[in-house]
């Protein structure tokens, strides 16, 4: 069972939008859709390492805001041609406000 | 009547409302003699129903039509009415009841107050004339509206149908919702714009994103304040934002109280002589607000309180709104997750939506505007969890439908008035078009030849086959490709639409069009939002969310995810002081670079995002303003001293480009925009590889234009000439409104300039004096809107903790 950990309230992130919040395993991009579902991955693009919490969110899909890779946010999978696949993590919202997953915590060592 | 009195069991039941009404019902039908039955209600009558007060207030029904139980029926049950008496304690150790005009004891009690309208906490809330929507005084309050100003705060399923019930009395009503768009917890953006039009067409004003700062007025309310400052003025003014379970009673007698009235699936409080049913009550963490499952809620507990088991399980709802002609339904969840799928079906010309949310091939949400026949079908579906997988390709189309054909994409053009312009370079209509084709000219050229439509710069002849098609009713050629893989319509025709359907919102674009994804890509949505904002762009909100990152952060990404920053200097020139203070932000915020650009001014490269709002700020003190670097617009106007120093310069170069730039900074355009002023021909400023360069003689001005320099070289070609700084200024504006107006969103102006040619843009801007003179003031139009520094606005204390990481876990102890 995933243990969840409070990252703040939805309205922090706009819709469409993302914000980054700094784990002890490298920056997740919180990523909130236009209808409020919300998406954790890791901030770094499979292809040159652009930060994805700077792409434009479209449906559930992100793009690259370096070279317009497109991933799903649902599995980290790149589209497309592309191939490539960024991490994902659990997140939910409840009550409003977002959880992510608490192992995010701790070091990738120690993970 | 009967006289065998026996001593029967006494229930009380506070609120006569929908839950309890039913309930009642139940109860005297399954065990006439079980109880005697005090009922007490705040309001001064028994119970109606609630829900037809919406067709009272339109006028479509009386209130005498909504009565659920009148005097006979009270009498013919024996009920005790306490009506307009309410009650004030519940005592539970003596299990009696307390209303100000006495007590009445019991062996049962029923809690059913329902809700209470939620109030918001601002100035001017209890000005005579602010009312809520709930019973029968709020809404004859709102059936006095004819001819008076009425505000509904509040655009979800109440606010709407107060707004619809008042204008249909003939009231001017204005709905302010914070949210982006209308009911936007049933509806998803498409529908909700549908909405939106459809309440417009009856002369309401919709104003979303809209927080209420004051309700304005001294003895009685004259008016609403927006915090964005906005004032719509008010007779009467209807809260409708929310409702809370009406739970004070419970709190008070110290019942198990969450955000509704706890309850067990007995609807038995935490008192076992106590029940609760109807929208005052929780049940597992869940609260209610339609009515379906508080009839539910009425049968299970009758069964209760004739010691029968029952469980109350809460089936899903579907929503209706109940303003005539304005069909929607909504139903489950229809939110983006891991594993659902969408269908998608848009009939733009009849303003139908449909949204099928999927998941294991089960439905799991319904959306649908415009025609929600097929709602029942749908939501039967879910509820049994159907494996839809055999049907799935035309499951869409409803039930009655197997097999049919694809949406037409020419639907849009299809629902285009007469009047409608299709080629905009020579002003030709459809119906001038469908003339054309009327009388004999079936081919593209025969119709350019006779009515010149898309014989100008040719970026309409799209539409115009689409017209000619519609008129001979089959295929003509093959039009441009589609803009991206969401729609089929070009750029050129998206834009023309745009305009002539006066489409304000990139849901607008995407409903009307017929777009193919939920919510467009990466290139169609900054492509959409800049057309817009050129297009209106007194109505149109900027969209941060649909623009590359670079325009959203005010500032270029480099490949490391940092930024650089680069403050504008008027046509290259600076002075000791800004100079201090880049240099003071450099040392401030590390920057490891410091460097000239080519555009004359400073780039401070490699600042951390959460840098940026401070270092503006800095920067803004010392008076320097954005330079836009990061742009699709007026990046820089590169000057050479000109005459004011060197010793052959004709005229004052630096002067003009620091006037230029002034006017035309913040502009966005559909590609990037640098301007050159050189003070004699031997052009210094290289302005004559720029996109409008001016190249300064003896005689006066040389604008040229449709330069470039960069993977592309290319030399700009000669507009015009005037001896007149001020005509030179106003030929550049107006030519740079032309290409905001009419290019393709990514082409530069020698790529716009090679499909529409120079002589035309020359006729419009050079020859064409009133045109010039209507070009320039639209260009100021929308400056006056633009014509503002970012840096400023993001870097207020409310916007600069966005720009910081949400939260810092590892700060978080491990644990
Ligand atoms: C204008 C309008 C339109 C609606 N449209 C729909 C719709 O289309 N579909 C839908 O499903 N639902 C609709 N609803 C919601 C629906 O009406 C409610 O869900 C339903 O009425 C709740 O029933 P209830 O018995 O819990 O509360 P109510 O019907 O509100 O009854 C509670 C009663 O308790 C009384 N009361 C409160 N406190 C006390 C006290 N201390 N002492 C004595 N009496 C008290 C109140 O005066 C009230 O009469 C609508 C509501 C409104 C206002
Ligand atoms: C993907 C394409 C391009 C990238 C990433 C890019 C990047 C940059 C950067 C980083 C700067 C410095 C300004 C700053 O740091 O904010 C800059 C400025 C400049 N670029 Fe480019 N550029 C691109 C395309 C072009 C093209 C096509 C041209 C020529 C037509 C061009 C000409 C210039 C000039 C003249 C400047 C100086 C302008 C100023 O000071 O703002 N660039 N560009
Ligand atoms: S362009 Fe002409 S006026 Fe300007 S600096 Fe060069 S030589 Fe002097
Ligand atoms: S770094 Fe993401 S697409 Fe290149």
């Amino acid at each position: 069972m995933t243990i969840f950990v409070d990252i703040g309230p939805l309205d922090a992130i706009p819709r469409q939008g993302a914000r980054v919040v700094k784990t002890g395993q490298g920056c997740v991009a919180v990523f909130r859709t236009m209808d409020d579902q919300v998406f954790a991955l890791e901030d770094r693009c499979p292809h040159k390492g652009g930060p994805l919490s700077e792409g434009i969110v479209h449906g559930t899909l992100v793009t690259c805001p370096l070279h317009n890779w497109v991933f799903d946010m649902n599995s980290g999978a790149a589209q497309g041609a592309d191939e490539g696949h960024v991490r994902t993590y659990p997140a939910k919202l409840q009550g409003g406000r977002i959880l992510l997953d608490a192992t995010l915590i701790r070091a990738r060592s120690a993970a | 009547m009967s006289t065998t009195v026996i001593s029967r069991k006494k229930l009380v039941v506070i609120g006569a409302g929908m839950a309890s009404g039913r309930l009642l019902e139940q109860l005297f039908e399954a065990a006439p003699g079980a109880y005697d039955v005090t009922l007490f209600n705040a309001e001064p009558r028994g119970n109606y129903n609630r829900l037809m007060l919406s067709p009272v207030l339109s006028g479509e029904k009386t209130y005498e039509q909504i009565v659920t139980h009148d005097d006979t029926w009270y009498t013919a049950h024996h009920v005790d009415c306490r009506f307009a008496e309410p009650v004030t304690r519940i005592d539970r150790k003596n299990r009696v009841v307390y209303s100000n005009s006495g007590g009445a004891p019991y062996d049962a009690l029923v809690i059913a107050t329902g809700s209470a309208p939620f109030i918001i906490p601002v100035p001017g809330k209890d000005l005579p004339g602010v009312v809520t929507y709930r019973d029968l005084e709020d809404t004859q309050a709102m059936m006095d509206t004819a001819g008076k100003d009425a505000v509904v705060i509040g655009g979800g399923l109440l606010g709407l149908e107060a707004a619809a019930g008042m204008a249909a009395r003939g009231a001017r009503v204005t709905v302010i919702h914070l949210m982006g768009h209308l009911m936007e917890r049933q509806l998803d953006p498409a529908a909700g714009y549908l909405l939106q039009k459809d309440l417009e067409k009856r002369g309401i004003t919709v104003h979303c994103k809209g927080a209420t700062k004051a309700i304005l007025g001294n003895d009685r309310v004259e008016a609403v304040l927006l915090e964005d400052g906005t004032v719509y003025p008010a007779d009467l003014v209807c809260m409708a934002v929310g409702i809370r379970p009406e739970v004070r009673l419970a709190n008070d007698a110290h019942l198990e109280v969450e955000r509704g009235i706890v309850v067990d699936d007995a609807l038995r409080t935490s008192d076992p002589h106590v029940f609760a049913l109807g929208e005052c009550v929780e049940h597992r963490g869940q609260v209610f607000g339609l009515v379906a499952p508080l009839y539910d809620q009425a049968k299970v507990l009758a069964k209760t309180l004739l010691d029968q088991p029952a469980v109350f399980a809460p089936v899903q709802t579907a929503t209706k709104l109940k303003v005539t002609g304005c069909d929607l339904y909504s139903a489950g969840d229809f939110a983006d997750a891991p594993g659902r799928e969408d269908i998608v079906f848009r009939d733009p010309g009849r303003g139908i939506y449909k949204r099928l949310v999927l998941e294991d091939n089960r439905i799991i949400g319904v959306v649908m505007y415009g025609d929600t026949n097929d709602g029942a079908w749908f939501h039967g579906l879910m509820k049994d969890a159907t494996d839809i997988g055999p049907m799935r390709d035309t499951l869409i189309f409803g039930p009655a439908f197997q097999g049919g054909a694809a949406p037409d994409p020419m639907a849009a053009v299809a629902v285009l008035p007469p009047e409608a312009e299709i080629c905009g370079c020579n002003g030709v209509s459809k119906g001038t078009i469908m003339d054309a084709v009327a009388g004999g000219a079936c081919t593209l050229d025969a119709v350019r030849a006779c009515t010149k439509a898309s014989a100008s710069c040719g970026s309409c002849t799209g539409l115009v086959q689409q017209v000619m098609a519609l008129t001979l009713g089959g295929a003509v050629a093959d039009a441009p490709a589609g803009m991206c893989k969401c729609t089929d319509h070009s750029h050129e025709d998206v834009r023309r639409l745009i305009r002539s359907m006066g489409l304000k919102s990139i849901p607008a674009v995407m409903q009307e069009l017929g777009w193919k994804s939920v919510g467009g890509c990466h290139s169609c949505r900054p492509a959409l939002n800049y057309y817009l904002l050129a297009e209106y762009p007194l109505d149109y909100q900027d969209d941060r969310q649909s623009r590359f990152v670079n325009e959203r952060n005010h500032a270029n990404i480099q490949k490391d995810g940092t930024y650089s920053v680069v403050p504008r200097m008027w046509g290259g020139v600076t002075t000791p002081a800004e100079l201090r203070a880049i240099a003071d932000a450099a040392e401030k915020y590390d920057v490891p670079m410091v460097k000239v650009t080519g555009g004359q001014r400073i780039d401070l490269l490699g600042v951390r995002k959460e840098d940026l709002p401070h270092m503006w700020a800095d920067l803004n003190a010392a008076g320097m303003v954005s330079g836009a670097a990061y742009s699709k617009g007026l990046r820089t106007v590169k000057t050479c001293v000109g005459k004011e120093f060197c010793r052959v310069g004709t005229q004052d170069s630096t002067g003009l480009g620091i006037r230029l730039e002034k006017l035309m900074w913040g502009s966005w355009t559909p590609h990037k925009l640098k301007l050159g002023v050189s003070g004699c021909p031997r052009n210094c400023a290289e302005a004559t590889c720029k996109d409008i360069g001016v190249v300064c003689v003896d005689s006066g001005y040389n604008i040229v234009i449709g330069g470039a320099a960069g993977m592309e070289v290319r030399e700009t070609e000669h507009l015009a000439s005037t001896p007149s700084e001020d005509e030179a200024i106003r030929i550049i504006l107006a030519v740079t409104q032309l290409y905001r107006e009419n290019a393709r969103y990514l082409d530069r102006i020698w790529k716009w300039m090679g499909k529409v040619g120079l002589d035309w843009i020359r006729a419009q801007v050079v020859d064409d004096l009133e045109n010039r003179r209507a070009l320039v003031e639209r260009f100021e139009i929308s400056q006056s809107v633009y014509r503002r520094d970012p840096w400023a606005d993001l870097s207020t204390p409310s916007e600069t903790p966005k720009w910081a990481p949400l939260a810092d876990l590892t700060l978080e102890a491990a644990e």
